[in-house]
């Protein structure tokens, strides 16, 4: 009984964090952006602006509830949650910190450190794509459809990417489980050094498949109005929104996970340390929005296809033989 | 191993129930004033023209096949790559042959200009 308490608990509490983490990356994101803009960004709602995730959050609940007359009855209003729910799934296999003890009980501060942990991960990431899809297709607009179609193309394309960058960290590790791969890493060096080609490949995957800047062609404003969620607004446009913003979180904290050490570090390891981590992460998020401008769809294509994918290939060769020959 | 499942069933059944709460909440709060004009598909101000689920290009449909056996392949990587240190040389080279049959045919996908965007 008291193990079901603490997994219900260790759930909650993990999701609102996420959804309170999400919630301050826009603060975080319309700050710095605004700063690398020479703008001051919102500090109005409250000190420096910190209530205005809050406020935005309240406008969007009592926004009007528009369902265009073309739309699905039954997809439309399913595909955000999809979308949403799988963003939040997918953070059960990230190991926040090492196990605690509070009142007698040992607490791992991780939902569950799956064998396959990696494949978990994987698979349940990319269902958020059907959401996008469903959204795209159910809502009846021609803007909508081609934003759909542009995200699952631009979605399995780089989702390839994203397996195969991962490849060469598991010939490493030896290991799909993530406490695992936090621990080989303890035990010698941060993976970034050994896979510097798997973690760029990796980073330009995860933000491919986050649809943010500069591959944020899905939504892409100045050609598809607002891509697949053109026709959704109030609540139903805010778990897109969510989503995305849950996705970023999630990309950042496994790549803090698997290249940096997560919450390991050589002194006072611990949850701070992989909040650390991710807030880089974050950061560059934010950085390359500001400085790089959108991909040409067929420039999109040809970097996935024609250099990402030849170069995990060479990657993953080259990993395994350096393992296999060294011993 | 099968029981460190269980933690992640009580988690996904937690994130499930959170992208549903806010679209009831929203459904609750929000004001409904539909009419005709409101509920027009957008495109850009004008009234809708032909229908909106025409049939769209194949490119997408090469590349979602195209998807499909590098995804199976990357399936295969991921279990040799966990026991490589244990095949050793003969699982680097019977890996080395399996990839080699995928490049051939994405060479003749590429030869074809299957993956290019025109």
């Amino acid at each position: 009984m008291a193990e079901l308490t603490i997994d219900v608990v260790r759930s909650l509490v993990i999701i609102l964090a996420l959804m309170t983490g999400m919630a301050y990356m826009t603060w975080f994101e319309r700050r710095v952006i605004s700063r690398l803009q020479v703008r001051i960004g919102p500090n109005k709602v409250g000190w420096f602006g910190l209530l205005q995730p809050l406020a935005d959050a309240i406008k969007l609940f009592f926004k009007e509830d528009v369902v265009p007359s073309t739309a699905d009855r039954l997809l439309y209003p399913i595909a955000p949650a999809i979308a949403l729910f799988a963003a939040l799934a997918a953070f059960a296999v990230v190991p926040l910190g090492p196990t605690i003890s509070a009142g007698g009980l040992e607490i791992p501060l991780q939902v569950a450190d799956l064998p396959v942990g990696l494949l978990y991960l994987l698979a349940a990431s990319s269902l958020g794509v059907y959401g996008l899809v469903i959204g795209g297709w159910s809502s009846g607009s021609k803007y909508s459809l081609l934003g759909g179609l542009r995200a699952a193309a631009q979605l399995v394309s780089y989702e390839l990417i994203l397996g195969l960058s991962l490849v060469g960290v598991v010939i490493v590790s030896g290991s799909l489980s993530l406490g695992q791969i936090v621990e080989a890493q303890a035990r010698s060096v941060p993976f970034i050094l050994l896979q510097p080609v798997g973690f760029v490949l990796f980073m330009i995957a995860a933000i491919a498949e986050t649809n943010r800047a500069p591959f944020d062609l899905p939504e892409a404003e100045t050609e598809l109005v607002a891509g697949y969620h053109t026709e959704y607004g109030g609540m139903r446009f805010a778990m897109f929104f969510i989503a995305e913003y849950v996705n970023m979180i999630t990309v950042s904290a496994v790549a803090s996970t698997i290249f940096l050490g997560g919450w390991w570090a050589p002194f006072f390891p611990g949850p701070h340390w992989l909040f650390i981590k991710m807030l880089l992460f974050l950061f560059l998020y934010v950085w390359l929005r500001a400085t790089l401008p959108r991909l040409r769809y067929d420039q999109l294509m040809r970097l996935s296809w024609g250099v990402l994918l030849p170069l995990g290939l060479v990657n993953i060769a080259v990993t395994a033989l350096v393992v296999v020959l060294l011993g | 191993m099968l029981e460190s499942f269980g933690p992640v069933a009580i988690f996904v059944v937690v994130a499930a129930i959170f992208p549903i709460l806010p679209l009831v909440l929203g459904s609750l709060i929000a004001p409904k004033k539909p009419d005709r004009v409101k509920l027009q598909p957008y495109e850009s101000g004008m009234e809708t023209i032909g229908p909106t689920h025409i049939q769209f290009r194949t490119r997408y449909y090469l590349y979602a096949l195209i998807f499909v056996i590098f995804d199976v392949e990357a399936i295969y990587l991921f279990p040799w790559a966990v026991a490589l240190d244990q095949l050793g040389l003969f699982g680097l080279i019977e890996m080395g042959i399996f990839i080699a049959f995928l490049l051939v045919a994405f060479a003749y996908a590429w030869k074809k200009r299957a993956l290019e965007w025109e």
